[in-house]
């Protein structure tokens, strides 16, 4: 099984050269630490900043330079700053190529709920509902199953939805899928984990086609 | 067109119980501190807050929070604050939540004077309900209205008399747009510059969208969560 930081590793070797990317908070933030050799990729945070930096060093912080989690951050040479609706008209208008974003669940068609639960989590969806509307290109990072061990890739979603038909690729603890019309496809499994462990893991429907080769990190 | 008033309670005189106001800001990232110290002074109340968040219990709107001066929230985040959710639960506090950037657009739109728009955010889920569904280019948008205030209050870091005012780092994020959807807005500036020393190409919002600003004191500029790393 892969802890967080390998998942954002192997997210990480999905950036292409050139990419602005949207990350989420949690282990999406993470993903930035893992940038492959040679790939020139910009942040995005939706508060309003493009080119975000790692975090400032002790005695550095900014109270005016915090990313979308609150975090105190730096800004990368070449970063720009810009207002929530010039924000969000470069993530509605896609010119943010990848959103990297955590989940409470994922079904086989790619709808998403990762925002409330009932009764119970009540904190507002953020810019989630626009990120996922918007982009074209979505990956969402989460372990496989939930803390009570049920599976978190269902054939339908039980939480209030954040977005419909939208995840395209799905990478957990122990697998990366992709969504296809027919369900989740297995394309690679963590390593030492076996196909029965993911189809015993997975509610929704699952392709397993031939061989799936493990993950290389 | 001087615009300049004395203070925060100059600033705020008029806000009166039931009004609408937005509150730029967020988390306490670029919050209007002066004006809100004010409110909570007037005690005045049943207010509807649009803004971004609703603070953390010992500061920004949470101030207002704790003496239930806020009837209504339109938000798109609220967590990290006790007080908020305990009011919401007991039904004290009404809350509509809505999309960042739905809200962002619908500022903006308040102000800009345009009365409704499409977006595809939200569609399919409980945000959509009750909202108009069209589709362009075969994809699916709800129909979102403008938003309008009686007052916005808004942060900026520098200002003039004109009430041409400029931002610092994500301290600008809802700012701009809730400059132009109030009607009466008022600027609270960190530092206010004599008309011709802010240079005309970089102002970010001018004036014309501004009734009135002041010097702000006290800053506190809370930082939410202090994140570093070490330089080994």
């Amino acid at each position: 099984m892969l802890d967080r930081n390998q998942i954002a590793q192997r997210i990480a070797q999905e950036l292409q050269n050139g990419w602005y990317v949207n990350l989420g908070i949690g282990i999406p933030t993470l993903v930035a630490n893992y940038i492959p050799e040679g790939i020139d990729v910009e942040f995005q945070s939706e508060n309003g900043l493009l080119g975000m930096g790692p975090f400032p060093f002790e005695g550095e912080e900014d109270a005016d330079l915090i990313n979308a989690g609150k975090q105190t951050v730096t800004m990368m040479k070449g970063g720009s700053i810009f207002d929530s609706s010039m924000s969000f008209a470069m993530i509605r208008g896609r010119h943010v190529q990848l959103t990297v974003l955590g989940a409470m669940e994922v079904s086989d068609c790619g709808d998403i709920a990762n925002w409330k639960i009932p009764g119970k989590m009540v904190k507002g969806m953020g810019g989630a509902m626009d990120l996922v509307a918007s982009a074209d290109n979505i990956i969402v990072a989460m372990s496989h199953t939930n803390r009570k061990g049920q599976s978190k890739l269902l054939r339908q979603c039980s939480l209030p939805l954040t977005g419909v038909k939208c995840v395209k690729k799905v990478v957990t603890n122990m697998a990366v899928l992709d969504i296809t019309p027919n369900g989740f496809e297995l394309l690679e499994r963590a390593p030492g984990v076996s196909l029965e462990e993911i189809q015993a893991a997975t509610e929704g429907r699952l392709i397993i086609d031939g061989d799936v080769p493990e993950m290389k990190l | 067109m001087n615009k300049l008033v004395k203070d925060a309670k100059e600033g705020i005189e008029g806000i009166k119980d039931g009004m609408t106001l937005m509150l730029g800001g967020f988390g306490l990232c670029g919050i209007p501190e002066n004006c809100i110290s004010a409110l909570v002074d007037t005690g005045v109340k049943d207010l509807t807050c649009i803004s971004n968040n609703a603070g953390v219990d010992d500061f920004g709107i949470g101030l207002m929070l704790q003496r239930s001066q806020v009837k209504k929230m339109i938000s798109s985040y609220v967590g990290e604050n006790d007080e908020f959710e305990r009011q919401m639960l007991s039904g004290d506090l009404e809350v509509d939540l809505i999309p960042q950037g739905s809200l962002a657009e619908r500022c903006r739109a308040g102000g800009a004077g345009i009365p409704a728009f499409f977006t595809p955010a939200g569609y399919g889920t409980e945000v959509a309900n009750g909202k108009e569904v069209r589709y362009f280019d075969g994809k699916p948008h709800i129909l979102e209205s403008a938003l309008q205030a009686d007052y916005a209050l808004v942060k900026a870091w520098k200002g003039d008399r004109y009430g041409n005012i400029i931002f610092k780092g994500t301290a600008r994020n809802f700012n701009p747009v809730m400059a132009m959807a109030g009607k009466i807005t008022v600027v609270e500036v960190e530092e206010l510059i004599e008309p011709g020393g802010l240079d005309p190409n970089f102002i970010h919002i001018p004036g014309v969208f501004v009734q009135r600003i002041f010097q702000g004191t006290g800053y506190e500029k809370r930082i939410e969560q202090r994140t570093t790393r070490s330089k080994s």
